[in-house]
């Protein structure tokens, strides 16, 4: 994959979660880059990116230090400083797969474009594959929370309206329906209306 | 009214407090479009959102859109601001060991002084001031380089900007990494009331009137989709006046604090609304006049000559040549839009879209289509006035 001549790309991957950082750290070894450092903690990130000198910086687009890689631009010099990818819809596709994987990438200097663009390939699959796990664990601690929050709704009911849980569930869903709202947005208002009145 | 519905993004931010009002008190709705708004972890992702089109339009910091439009922060795109959505609004502060040396050195806070402040600060310092701001296109970082542009005989290397994002600056205070802070609120509150960090000056002391964000958008998108354009800067512009009245204000804070939009306590945003600020831990809080602004003193006109200024700011600190910094930046504000868009809606309008910065240094009548309107004070520190239309 990399030549023996060209030097290897030096890529840094901004990134807290330990557990991320490993995999998208071993999908990259794995197609045979192996100059990469992973930079965890936020303190003090553009000097440390200043010290590393990546000609690649990989990070979540979510991540919100990515505005202090913003810095980084305007510390070095002009010719080598980090450009953002991805901004330029120079390339449709890849664009579109890496912002759907909530990944983004900051170029430093001029790489080669075809080798950029392989260890961006190898970046985004990881990215989809964590980003999805992400996803569900989000998806089930919210599902937790939506659980708390209509329970109480419920209890509260249940003690007003001296009603069985049934019954209160029956009267959220009611309302719900005849509001076209959700169960769990009626639960929700009750709640923030019985704590306004407290 | 279910209408269009349209992607704006925001940083939760009090500031951001127009677009959130437009949506929850129905003046989007009245106007036939819905807002989705959609909270960005940084402005750099908001940035790059609105250039690819996911955004049709954002709330962003002054600067943005003249550095985006001159190809120094991300894509060079063309991105247009037909509406101011806040004026001021920052506080600078000092690390708790920073506000200990300067009390020891007999400093005591003078709102009217900032320069001596500054000298103070750098004298008692060693090394390099390390100065966090949020972005380093932030109207933060333009008021404390022009401030400290004026010390005559500050040294090259005298201070560093180091890009933070604003959650982070309190904590990052506190552990020694910035000296020093420019940011809006509620950040300079909690790094006081929590961190034991001092403020010492509002940026209303360095320019008495500076536009702190704004609703940008494409320039193509604006050009695309007139209709909802105008729709939008009716109903922001609405939820701005709304906001302007102090009587406004308790619910204003409540339905803030509520909605899901900001994850921030009432406590939080209070003294942003009242200008009551607490410089530090005990002390008799500040009563700054016009420390946020939404609505009044024409707030939302996006004046050209404050684009003008911006530019004149950017090209010192990146080397563009001035004439073409100042001339995209100016023409970023796009007061013919927010004329057009808002002349159906009963709106007072300045006769002239660009006015001598720093000119006033007292609230003054000036003419306006109504014959209400009062404008400033707008003073620069140092007395300077900037005269785009002499430039």
């Amino acid at each position: 994959m990399c030549g023996a001549v060209t030097a290897m790309l030096k890529i840094a991957v901004v990134e807290a979660d330990r557990d991320r950082a490993h995999q998208i750290v071993d999908a990259l070894r794995d197609e045979g880059w192996g100059d990469i450092v992973v930079l965890g903690d936020a303190t003090g990130l553009a000097r440390k990116l200043g010290e590393i000198e990546p000609d690649l910086v990989l990070i979540d687009l979510a991540n919100p230090n990515r505005d202090a890689l913003e810095q980084v631009s305007l510390a070095s010099q002009a010719e080598t400083r980090p450009v953002a990818m991805f901004v330029d819809q120079s390339d449709d596709e890849m664009t579109r797969a890496a912002m759907a994987a909530g990944l983004s990438a900051y170029v430093v200097g001029a790489p080669e474009p075809a080798r950029v663009r392989s260890v961006l390939k190898t970046a985004i699959a990881r990215f989809q594959v964590t980003s999805q796990m992400r996803r569900e664990l989000e998806l089930a601690k919210q599902a937790l929370a939506d659980r708390k929050t209509l329970d109480r709704a419920k209890g509260m009911l249940m003690r007003a309206k001296g009603v069985s849980e049934d019954e209160a569930y029956t009267l959220l869903r009611k309302t719900a329906m005849s509001q076209n709202r959700k169960v769990i947005d009626v639960a929700q208002a009750l709640l923030t209306a019985a704590d306004l009145l407290e | 009214m279910s209408g269009r519905v349209l992607n704006i993004g925001y940083v939760p931010l009090v500031d951001s407090a127009p677009l959130i009002v437009a949506k929850e008190l129905g003046f989007a709705a009245d106007e036939g479009i819905a807002l989705n708004l959609l909270r960005q972890p940084s402005w750099a992702a908001l940035r790059d959102l609105l250039a690819l089109g996911h955004l049709d339009a954002a709330h962003m910091l002054s600067p943005m859109p003249a550095a985006m439009s001159l190809g120094l922060s991300g894509a060079a795109i063309r991105i247009d601001a037909p509406m101011v959505l806040s004026v001021n609004g920052t506080v600078l502060g000092v690390s708790p060991a920073l506000s200990s040396a300067l009390r020891a050195s007999g400093w005591r806070a003078d709102l009217t002084a900032p320069h001596d402040t500054l000298a103070r600060i750098l004298a008692v310092h060693d090394g390099p001031l390390r100065v966090g701001v949020p972005f380093p296109y932030s109207m933060h970082r333009l008021l404390f380089e022009y401030l400290a542009a004026g010390l005559s005989d500050i040294q090259a290397g005298a201070f560093s900007i180091v890009t933070t994002p604003p959650p982070r600056i309190p904590e990052a205070v506190a552990d020694g990494e910035l000296d020093m802070f420019c940011v809006g609120e509620p950040w300079g509150t909690v790094a006081v009331s929590e961190y034991g960090a001092e403020l010492v000056l509002p940026g209303t002391a360095i320019w008495a009137h500076a536009p702190e964000k704004v609703l940008g958008m494409r320039r193509t998108w604006a050009e695309d989709n007139d209709a909802a354009c105008g729709a939008l800067l009716r109903a922001v512009f609405r939820a701005a006046r709304w906001l302007g009245q102090s009587e406004n204000h308790p619910l204003a804070s409540s339905i803030l604090a509520q909605s899901a939009h900001l994850d921030l306590p009432d406590h939080a945003i209070d003294p942003a609304l009242t200008g009551h600020i607490t410089p530090r831990t005990g002390a008799v809080p500040w009563d700054i006049p016009h420390f946020l602004k939404f609505h009044q003193q024409a707030g939302t006109f996006p004046w050209r000559s404050q684009g003008a200024w911006i530019g004149t700011q950017i090209s010192r600190l990146t080397g563009v040549p001035a004439d073409q910094a100042t001339e995209v930046a100016a023409s970023c504000l796009r007061p013919d839009l927010y004329r057009r868009h808002l002349d159906a809606a009963d709106v007072d309008m300045p006769g002239a879209s660009a006015k001598i910065e720093g000119a006033l240094a007292h609230a003054t009548a000036v003419a306006s289509t109504r014959g209400e309107m009062i404008l400033g004070p707008d003073a620069f520190f140092d007395g300077a006035t900037f005269d785009f239309g002499a430039i």
